[in-house]
C-alpha cells in the first residue's frame, strides 16, 4: 500500500513537469487576464437580436438532443440491465455501446457529425443525442437494476411476461432516478451546448469564437454573461422541476 | 384422515415420512412433488427429497424453522427457484418440463401471496390489481389503470370489494398500512382467477391484529371459492385453525404429514426444538 501511495505523489510529480507547471508564468501573466476583463466592460450589446438567436439555437440544441436521447437510452437502458436483458449477447453489445458513447468526447463526436451532416445545429443536436445516451444509458440501466425485485417476482409468479414485468413494476420503480438523470443531462448539455459551436456543431459557440477571434472583447462578454444566465436558469428550472416531480 | 406419528428424535433419517399420509385415496391431486431436492450455494442442502400430494380444495399449512425449505418449496413449484431434483406436477403439468410459454400460463392460474406483498409502490392500488390479469391480457393496458379499459377496470374493483378496500383503489400503494398492502396483494392474486393458491408466510410482516384479520380473510375467500391453498407459517395456532392439513419441515425433509385435527401445538413446536 505504501509503495502505491509513493507511486501515485511521484506520478504527481511528473504530471506538473508535463504540464509544464510554472508560478512565475502564472503571476507574470495575471495583468493580461486584467487587461482582457477590462477590455470586456462595459459589454456591447449591438448584436444583441443576433446573440439571442444563437442563444435560443443553442437551448434548441440542447434540449432536443436530451428529449431524444432520453427516450432512446430507455430501451438500450433495458437491454443493459443484467437483470432484465433477454440475452447475454445483447447485455454486452449495450454495455459498450453506451461505453463507447459515453468515453469518446463530445467535441469528437461533433467533429464526426460535421463531416456526416455538414455545419451547423443539426450535427450538434446529434452529438448532444450521443452525449445523452452515453450518460443516461448507464444511469438508467444501473437505476433499473437497483429496483426492488420482490414487485418483479411477484409479476413473473403470476404469468406475466418480460415486457409487462418491465413497464409495470421495473419502470416505475426507477423512474424518479430516471428523472433525476434526464434533468442532470439537460444542464450537461446546456453547458456542452456552448462548446460545440467551436468546431461548428451550431449554437453560441461559433459567436463566441468569431468575436475572440476579431477581438470584439465588448460583445464576447455579452455572450459569456447570457450563457451565465442560460445555464443558471437551465439548473434552476431543471431543481425546482426535480423537487416538484421527485417529492 | 390416517395421523403421522412423531418419533421423539425428529431427525428426517429417524422419522418415517407419512408421505400424502392425509390423503384421502382416489381424490383428484392439484399438486404432487416427488424426490424434490434442492441446494444452494456451497452445497448447502435446503430440499431433501421432499414428496408431497395435495388433493383439490384442500389447506396445506407448511410449518418449520427459517431456513428449512418452506419458502424453497413453494418457488420450486412455480420454478421461480430451479430445483436440482425430483418431479413437481401441478395442476396436471409436470412443471419441469414446461417451456416458457407454458409455464406462464401455468403460474397465471397459481396466486401466489409473498410475505413482503410485492406492490409496485409507485402505482395506485388499482393498477397493482389490475397485475393480476397480465398473464391473460398482454399489452399496455394492463400496465396502468389509465390505460385499462372499463371491464378490467370494474373487474378490479370487484376484487378491490372482497378484500374489503374498493374505497382505496386510487389510492398509491405506498400510503397503505401494512394489512391492507397485503390485502391488495390478494385482490391481485383473486384477478388471476386462481384455480389453486401459494402463501408465502402472508401475515409474517404485520402486527397480530392485522394478522389475524388478513389470514381470516383470505381464508374465507379461498374456502368460499373452493380453492386449493399450500401456506407457509410460523404460527402454528394459524397452521392448526386455517389448514386442513399440517406439513411440517425440518432441515429440508418432511417430518410431520397430518391431518390438522390430529395434531395439537405442542406437538408442532417440538419441530423448532
Amino acid at each position: 500500500m505504501f509503495a502505491l501511495y509513493v507511486g501515485a505523489g511521484a506520478f504527481f510529480v511528473f504530471s506538473l513537469y508535463g504540464s509544464d507547471m510554472s508560478l512565475s508564468k502564472l503571476v507574470d501573466g495575471l495583468p493580461n487576464m486584467f487587461r482582457l476583463i477590462g477590455e470586456m466592460f462595459p459589454p456591447s450589446f449591438a448584436r444583441i437580436q443576433s446573440i439571442a438567436g444563437a442563444m435560443l439555437e443553442t437551448f434548441q440544441m440542447a434540449f432536443a438532443g436530451t428529449v431524444i436521447g432520453v427516450i432512446l437510452s430507455v430501451p438500450l437502458a433495458i437491454l443493459a440491465a443484467r437483470s432484465l436483458s433477454p440475452h447475454p449477447a445483447l447485455y454486452y453489445a449495450a454495455r459498450w455501446l453506451i461505453a463507447l458513447f459515453r468515453t469518446v468526447p463530445d467535441l469528437v463526436w461533433a467533429l464526426f457529425f460535421v463531416v456526416t451532416v455538414g455545419l451547423g445545429p443539426f450535427a450538434g443536436m446529434l452529438t448532444l443525442v450521443v452525449d445523452a445516451i452515453g450518460f443516461c444509458g448507464r444511469f438508467f440501466a444501473e437505476a433499473m437494476e437497483e429496483t426492488d425485485k420482490g414487485p418483479q417476482e411477484a409479476l413473473s409468479a403470476l404469468g406475466a411476461g418480460r415486457s409487462e414485468v418491465v413497464f409495470s413494476a421495473v419502470l416505475p420503480a426507477a423512474l424518479p432516478s430516471m428523472i433525476n438523470s434526464s434533468l442532470f443531462t439537460l444542464e450537461k448539455a446546456t453547458r456542452a451546448s456552448v462548446v460545440l459551436g467551436l468546431v461548428g456543431a451550431g449554437g453560441i459557440g461559433i459567436e463566441l469564437k468569431v468575436a475572440m477571434d476579431l477581438f470584439q472583447y465588448e460583445q464576447a462578454a455579452t455572450i459569456i454573461i447570457s450563457v451565465f444566465l442560460l445555464v443558471l436558469l437551465v439548473e434552476r428550472l431543471s431543481s425546482s422541476l426535480r423537487r416538484l416531480i421527485l417529492k | 384422515m390416517p395421523v403421522a406419528r412423531l418419533a421423539i428424535n425428529l431427525t428426517p433419517a429417524a422419522v418415517p415420512v407419512p408421505t400424502g399420509a392425509a390423503v384421502a385415496a382416489g381424490t383428484a391431486t392439484d399438486l404432487e412433488v416427488a424426490g424434490l431436492c434442492k441446494s444452494f450455494d456451497r452445497g448447502r442442502q435446503v430440499l431433501r427429497d421432499v414428496s408431497l400430494r395435495v388433493p383439490k380444495g384442500q389447506a396445506v399449512a407448511l410449518v418449520g424453522a427459517n431456513g428449512t425449505g418452506k419458502s424453497t418449496l413453494l418457488r420450486c413449484c412455480l420454478r421461480l427457484i430451479e430445483p436440482d431434483r425430483g418431479r413437481i406436477t401441478l395442476l396436471g403439468r409436470e412443471v419441469r418440463n414446461l417451456r416458457r410459454a407454458a409455464l406462464r400460463s401455468l403460474r397465471a392460474e397459481v396466486g401466489f401471496v409473498f410475505q413482503r406483498h410485492n406492490l409496485v409502490t409507485q402505482l395506485s392500488v388499482l393498477s397493482n390489481v389490475l397485475h393480476g390479469a397480465q398473464a391473460r391480457h398482454a399489452g399496455p393496458h394492463v400496465w396502468y389503470q389509465t390505460l385499462s379499459p372499463r371491464n378490467l377496470r370494474e373487474e378490479a374493483m370487484q376484487c378491490l370489494e372482497q378484500v374489503g378496500l374498493a374505497d382505496f383503489a386510487a389510492r398509491r400503494a405506498d400510503r397503505l398500512s401494512g394489512g391492507q398492502s397485503q390485502r391488495v396483494a390478494i385482490a391481485r392474486t383473486l384477478m388471476q382467477r386462481p384455480r389453486l393458491m401459494f402463501a408465502d408466510e402472508p401475515v409474517a410482516s404485520l402486527d397480530p391484529v392485522a394478522g389475524e384479520e388478513v389470514m381470516e380473510l383470505f381464508s374465507d375467500l379461498i374456502r368460499r371459492q373452493g380453492l386449493t391453498l399450500v401456506f407457509t407459517s410460523h404460527h402454528v395456532d394459524h397452521a392448526l385453525r386455517f389448514g386442513d392439513r399440517v406439513v411440517a419441515l425440518r432441515q429440508g425433509a418432511i417430518v410431520i404429514d397430518s391431518a390438522a385435527a390430529a395434531l395439537d401445538a405442542q406437538t408442532i413446536r417440538q419441530i423448532y426444538d
